[in-house]
């Protein structure tokens, strides 16, 4: 089964929500809808789903036109980020319902049942009710009833905002395992960059109900078309920071210029905005090519196992995402290395010119 | 000035507790100091929302004390706690501007006028919330309204200290930065006990000076977000901290040999002296991803290990491998070398916790 969506505008009250979007999913992918609140995922969704019909555009399945078809009579389950399952039926129950409608023989669905709770390790809950149930259970259930069909489209929508940053390591592991030997195509919006690159296969960069990028999730971070897309899947931010190119140096001051990598030298001259990846950033030189800077801590906050490092230099902001825990005082002077070869280069229109080669090095010692 | 010292506490929700199983709260001793920044962490159903309860006197306590500033405060109702909270939803009125909103709890006290504007303005001032003062609150972004929220409790001079329950909730991700840097600011520029509720590690280390990790109805650790990370005093910290959390493995010693399972593990004399002294059957050891070592080719001391993923996360990349039938997962920088599938890992000594009945126990020194 593949899903096409085809040109589709929507407007609700005179509003756009949804502009220009066209996209097409291939059969047994995995999509990450990645994009701010509001940025139009869940519009999207539901006209994936039929919920609701596009303003303009055609949606196609398998080729087939389906655009007025609503959602009854599309072969779609959706998991939403409230767990949404039947008060009055047991875990078992509400697993097997959408099986019953479909009036499968209890034996099929005994044995569906089973394998999805056991997939999602919720077969001892089977008899409970939904609220006797933690919240991570709770979403398991409501992620079983979606699972136990054979639907050709499974939508989610941000179905893990609600759970404890723990449980949503163990479920995204497990989803990611559970669709590689599925054959449905399945989409799942998120906020989060981080989450996006944990899930892997495609992304689709949404903003302001556009679409800025789609491709292969590794790709779209490393090679982002644009400074849009560059920001939208980054957390911390990309730095980006104004400067000028000249024959054969940066400047972004026109105090402290750096020789520019051989594969700039192609550009232009002129002016651009250049951006770097808060994680290359580091507080020793890791190339002998590191431009040192001076800068003063802005604040340095920190996560269990990492730091983001704000840091002021006279003419920019930038943000250090450092792995351990570097406790630095505000306001104190430090002496940062900014790496000159891994530089992302977007033009004055926003568009990507350059993105940084990877390169591998002989050590891998943490 | 307010100190907050729990004694003695406990809480249960049965009328008739039989066991420790039973307490939401299970007897603990803590004591917030006056103007520390702190955070209550740990996963949903451990006890912080009971204890965060206690301490704003929404719930009276079964067996202990609250103690502000060496006041027995048990009986005293919230609103004689002189403490602030704020909610995980922004709790405003929509009708009112942004003045009368932050002007509110100070004209609920028959504050005149004169003194209210002052207060008033120096507080919207810090939140960045000065040009939108004469805005109808209804008109305001989630963050703005959650900024006035704080403004709230920060414009009242008695407040002496203030709770935060999993305040930022409701904020887009590429805002929180923002909001998290303010919540610094705020509490290095007022002196202010403030305690910060959250299930979420990044939310804690990055506003709190020291976190206490609540398991189970207890503080398992109080302790700075370094000390949560490079020596976690309980296996539940070292699981909770950090993304992924600690790896751990059973040990067992014979002989003047340590082993996991049956592979014997190449440890220093000084593990090998203190585990002769252990007589616990439950020992383990602990080892972040972060500080395994991982080489592609077989060096002194490495163990040669399967490979079993290796999942690209951007910024880094997460190995799993497998040892003695368990996994493990080890944490490599972007530009790591290639991998084949064996893979040679190094445990170094000195970032190897012990654990012993779950919490760590101190190596001999050399």
């Amino acid at each position: 089964m593949s899903l096409h969506l085809q040109n589709i505008a929507h407007t609700v009250g005179g509003i756009p929500y949804i502009s220009d979007v066209d996209l097409a999913l291939e059969p047994g992918s995995f999509n990450v809808l990645l994009g701010r609140t509001l940025a139009g995922k869940t519009t999207l969704m539901r006209l994936m789903a039929g919920l609701e019909p596009p303003t303009k555009g055609r949606i196609l399945m398998d080729g087939k036109d389906v655009t007025g078809v609503s959602v009854r009579n599309r072969n779609v389950s959706m998991v939403y980020q409230q767990f949404i399952n039947y008060p009055s039926l047991t875990v078992y129950d509400n697993i097997a319902s959408p099986l019953k409608l479909a009036k499968h023989a209890p034996r099929e669905i005994d044995k569906r049942v089973g394998e999805i709770a056991e997939m999602l390790h919720i077969e001892h809950l089977l008899d409970r009710y939904p609220q006797e149930l933690s919240g991570g259970q709770q979403q398991r259930t409501a992620m079983g009833r979606a699972l136990v069909k054979d639907a050709d489209v499974i939508l989610f929508d941000e179905p893990l905002v609600n759970l404890d940053y723990k449980l949503r390591e163990e479920l995204r592991d497990e989803l990611r395992d559970l669709f590689k030997v599925r054959n449905c195509i399945a989409v799942y919006a998120t906020t989060e960059p981080n989450e996006a690159l944990a899930l892997g296969g495609n992304t689709a960069i949404l903003h302001e109900g556009k679409l800025l990028q789609y491709g292969p999730t590794d790709q779209i971070y490393r090679e982002p078309n644009g400074i849009q897309s560059a920001e939208m899947f980054s957390e911390p931010p990309i730095n980006i920071i104004p400067g000028r190119l000249t024959e054969n140096d940066i400047t972004f001051d026109n105090e402290t210029h750096f020789a520019c990598d051989n594969a700039l030298r192609r550009l232009p001259p002129g002016d651009y905005r250049f951006g770097v990846r808060a994680s290359h950033l580091s507080l020793t030189p890791r190339a002998p090519d590191d431009l040192e800077l001076s800068v003063t801590v802005d604040v340095a906050e920190i996560s269990g196992s990492e730091t983001f490092l704000h840091v002021r230099h006279p003419h920019f902001p930038l943000v250090l995402h450092l792995s351990g825990i570097h406790e630095l005082k505000v306001d104190e002077p430090i002496k940062i290395y900014f790496p000159t070869h891994k530089l992302f280069v977007f033009d004055e229109q926003g568009s990507t010119v350059h993105t940084p080669v990877l390169q591998t090095e002989g050590v891998a010692h943490v | 000035m307010s100190e907050i010292v729990l004694k003695s506490l406990a809480h249960t929700y049965s009328a008739n507790p039989q066991s420790a199983e039973d307490y939401a709260i299970r007897h603990m001793e803590h004591v917030w100091h006056q103007g520390g920044a702190y955070a209550l962490l740990g996963p949903s159903g451990c006890g912080k929302s009971t204890l965060l309860n206690i301490i704003s006197g929404l719930l009276a306590p079964t067996e202990g004390d609250v103690m502000f500033d060496g006041h027995r405060v048990n009986e005293l109702p919230p609103e004689e706690r002189n403490i602030a909270q704020v909610f995980q939803f922004p709790v405003i009125y929509d009708t009112m501007t942004v003045y009368d909103n932050l002007a509110f709890p100070l004209r609920n006290m028959n504050t005149p006028e004169y003194r209210v504007k002052p207060k008033v303005l120096e507080v919207a001032d810090i939140l960045d919330l000065t040009p939108l003062l004469s805005r109808k609150a209804k008109n305001l972004t989630a963050d703005e309204k959650q900024k006035v929220s704080m403004g709230r409790g920060l414009v009242r001079d008695d407040v002496t200290a203030i709770l935060f329950d999993e305040p930022l909730t409701v904020i887009d991700p590429q805002l929180k930065w923002k909001l998290r840097r303010k919540l610094k600011e705020i509490h290095e520029r007022f002196n202010i006990t403030m305690i910060y509720v959250t299930h979420d590690q990044l939310e804690a280390s990055t506003f709190a000076d020291k976190i206490a990790v609540m398991y189970e109805g207890q503080v398992v650790q109080f302790g700075t977000p370094r000390e949560l990370f490079e020596t976690p005093a309980h296996t539940f910290v070292g699981y909770f901290i950090g993304s992924p959390g600690m790896n751990f493995f059973a040990l067992n010693y014979a002989q003047g040999t340590a082993y996991f399972g049956e592979q014997p593990l190449p440890l220093s004399d000084r593990y090998l002296r203190t585990l002769g002294r252990i007589e616990s059957n439950n020992v383990k050891l602990g080892i972040r991803p972060e500080f395994i070592e991982v080489c592609t080719s077989a060096e002194s001391d490495t163990l040669a290990v399967q490979k079993e993923n290796l999942q690209d996360l951007g910024t880094y990349a997460i190995l799993t491998f497998s040892l003695n039938q368990q996994t493990f997962k080890a944490r490599l920088p972007e530009d790591h070398p290639p991998l084949g599938e064996t893979v040679y890992i190094r445990f170094p000594d000195d970032k190897l916790s012990l654990y012993v009945d779950e919490y760590r126990v101190e190596v001999d020194h050399e």
